[in-house]
């Protein structure tokens, strides 16, 4: 076994063992500590897996399972939300006053950790729906795990909405294994690579049917507007760390397979439909996101607003394409993981302090919060996509990547809804901080558990705002590479 | 290709038993009572079943008659099984709330029918497979996505979307058997245990949705608004 395997079989180990633990020692301080083991050799070994995957593709298990660049991106994003979102739970929950329960929490908090990490190494798009699936599964039960009326109205929506939607991926699925029956004969193995093999011999007109339905699908889980509806609802009434998964490692899994599909449909000559449809689909979820964040109540709804929009970004990242476009938006997942995952802290720490859910009930935070208040801000500017955070940078390679593919219209208006979305969030925060009101008296104290996780996901923003490092610049540029696959 | 070269007589079968089951689609679209949905529902499974069963006799896949075994037991018995005791559970026994009479839904159920006729016709032709089962197969894949989509958008009742979402499902199984026989065991095995854990789930939220909201209509469930 190579080095690569035994990493990935630690990595995917770790959280399964820790699931399995929580539900036998049936202890809330002993399961907390399983799950943020778990969550630290995730991260150890996330990092090397990414590194090494450079000279990948690995395959396991008779090609059921790869290694490459795209997806090892895309669980190194999820291990770091997974660490921070279990560092801050430990604190987070404690508040909740659920410690009965708190056993369950923290095994399907590793479940779906571990479901995450699983769908970014399938190599077969069948089992890669059925992985999928199962993130869904499992998230429904932590979107209601507060048991209130709305969370329970929130994993309703969600796991209806979404099971829906990637119905349709599976439809999708589907007629692309029958494309490809076209070329391959009956029976074959669907893995990505054999389907852009035989791509460029697929009937165009199928092939673009097949990609459409799968975009729909798998966009409806990305959160991809129209078919957001679930997200705000999923990401307000869930645990604050949930809301970071959700937003920080779940939203890029599903991304990943769109990515995919788009590599198979550029093959297959459908690739300026596919994109112009990715673009379309992101200009509408900024433009979504722009709407609700300007007239928002809710503080996490402002969140989950957000994410719509960023996703957005990411999809009209991949959209332009090019080396430029797919380095944006991998830029910008890692970006976002962080910065989203900031955010919800903070959100969930004035949450709780505050009792409300209202933006208008909470007021002058900086009194109430001076260090962590100040570190929230921050973050709070960085997501606006203003410098010099990480999310400025990302955000003009995409713009940059739009003008070079000849997307010009699609820049203006991303640009203008960026401007919208960076006065629309700020002037809440603006309020939350800078507008006297009597506010209610402190609910909860926040445990340093709950702050530490703002500055280590600060840090490294604040980093890769001033530095691209170059490292990451080559690996983005070989991973564009192998997804554009070997240029004839 | 299976359909491409197939005697007269399996056609004929194939298309009897996709007709049949788009039919059940439209007892479930037309009715107002959850167990009339059930029961459509069944049958329409077992249909599938009988398909499926069929498919690996003509086509010689030996293969697609445990696949016929397992939808019977897992869509045609258990899943209807579970569904029924959640029925039980919930004492509703319609639809209350509508936003179109059955009379409409049927009429706009057909009108998807038509559009999915038009694009498989098309997608048929360029293959160079019209007049086939092919297009048909194709025809009531697509056309029973939309009549699951109807049936979610239009019904209010947990227990109806849970159906809906089923018939989206079952449109999909029963296209793939004629499109892609083929298509690797592992995952049609793996994409039915994975319908049976979806459905406990739903089980396990329904009965959550009773104990904290208080209702299992969609149309009160309407905290979460902007």
């Amino acid at each position: 076994m190579t080095i690569v395997g035994t990493l990935l079989a630690v990595m995917i180990l770790a959280p399964a063992i820790a699931a399995v633990g929580c539900v036998l020692v049936y202890n809330a301080r002993a399961a907390e500590m399983m799950n943020l083991a778990a969550s630290v050799v995730v991260f150890a070994m996330a990092i090397p897996i990414t590194i090494l995957s450079a000279s990948g593709p690995y395959q396991f298990l008779a090609g059921y399972i790869i290694v490459d660049m795209t997806g090892s991106w895309v669980i190194l994003c999820a291990a770091i939300v997974y660490l921070l979102a279990s560092i801050y739970s430990v604190g987070y929950m404690r508040l909740l006053h659920e410690e009965q329960r708190l056993w369950a929490f923290y095994a399907l908090f590793s479940g779906f950790a571990l479901t995450i990490l699983l769908s970014a190494v399938m190599n077969n798009a069948g089992l890669y729906w059925i992985v999928i699936e199962l993130t869904t599964l499992v998230s429904t039960f932590l979107v209601g795990f507060e048991r209130a009326a709305e969370s329970i109205e929130a994993a309703w929506k969600y796991i209806i909405i979404v099971s829906a939607g990637i119905s349709l991926a599976l439809l999708g699925t589907v007629l692309f294994y029958w494309c490809g029956s076209f070329v391959l004969g009956p029976t074959y193995d669907m893995t990505w690579e054999t389907l852009r093999a035989a791509a460029p011999k697929m009937n165009p007109g199928l092939a673009a049917l097949s990609y459409l339905l799968v975009l729909v699908g798998y966009g409806t889980k990305v959160g991809l507007a129209p078919m957001h509806t679930w997200l705000p609802d999923a990401h307000s009434e869930s645990p604050a760390p949930i809301s970071a998964m959700l937003s920080g490692a779940l939203l890029n899994s599903a991304m990943l397979g769109i990515v995919r599909y788009l590599a198979i449909a550029d093959a297959a000559q459908s690739g300026h439909l596919a994109r112009t449809a990715l673009v379309a689909f992101g200009i509408l979820s900024l433009l979504v996101g722009a709407l609700f964040i300007v007239r928002q109540n809710g503080i996490k709804r402002l969140m989950a607003y957000s994410s719509v929009e960023h996703m957005g970004v990411v999809a009209l990242g991949f959209g332009f394409g090019g080396p430029l476009g797919i380095a944006g938006a991998l830029y910008h997942m890692l970006n976002h993981s962080l910065n989203k995952s900031l955010m919800f802290f903070g959100a969930g720490n004035v949450m709780r302090s505050y009792g409300s859910k209202e933006i208008a009930s909470i007021r002058e935070v900086r009194a109430r919060f001076p260090a962590s208040g100040a570190v929230w801000l921050a973050g709070a500017v960085g997501i606006t996509g203003a410098p010099p955070f990480g999310l400025f940078l990302s955000e003009i390679v995409i713009l940059r990547a739009g003008f070079e593919r000849s997307f010009d219209w699609a820049v203006y208006a991303v640009a203008v809804l960026l401007i919208v979305i960076f006065i629309g969030f700020l002037n809440h925060f603006r309020a939350m901080y800078f507008s006297s009101a009597a506010s209610a008296d402190k609910q909860a104290a926040i445990s340093r558990w709950c702050i530490a996780p703002m500055w280590l996901a600060l840090a490294p923003l604040l980093v890769f705002g001033l530095w691209w490092p170059n490292g990451l610049w080559n690996h983005f540029m070989a991973a564009a590479q192998s997804l554009a696959g070997p240029i004839p | 290709m299976l359909v491409a070269h197939l005697d007269p007589l399996g056609s004929s079968l194939f298309s009897l038993m996709a007709i049949a089951s788009l039919l059940l689609a439209f007892v479930m679209l037309g009715s107002r009572w959850l167990n009339n949905y059930l029961y459509a529902f069944a049958a329409e499974s077992w249909i599938i079943a009988g398909l499926s069963a069929s498919v690996g006799f003509y086509g010689h896949y030996p293969e697609l008659y445990l696949i016929a075994f397992l939808t019977a037991m897992f869509r045609g018995l258990l899943l209807p099984y579970l569904i029924w005791r959640i029925i039980k559970r919930l004492n509703v026994a319609r639809e209350i709330h509508e936003i179109l009479e059955p009379s409409s839904t049927l009429v706009a159920g057909a009108v998807s029918v038509i559009f999915a006729l038009v694009v498989s016709y098309h997608i048929g032709s360029s293959l160079g497979l019209a007049g086939t089962v092919a297009v048909l197969a194709l025809t009531i894949m697509l056309s029973m996505k939309l009549i699951g989509f109807l049936m979610l958008s239009v019904r209010h009742e947990a227990l109806s979307q849970i159906l809906g979402l089923l018939v989206l499902e079952n449109g999909i199984f029963l296209g793939a058997q004629i499109l892609v026989p083929g298509m690797p065991m592992l995952i049609e095995i793996v994409i039915l245990f994975d319908l049976l854990v979806v459905v406990a789930c739903f089980g396990v939220l329904v009965r959550y949705l009773l104990a904290h909201a208080g209702t299992t209509s969609s149309f009160d469930l309407n905290r979460l608004v902007g």
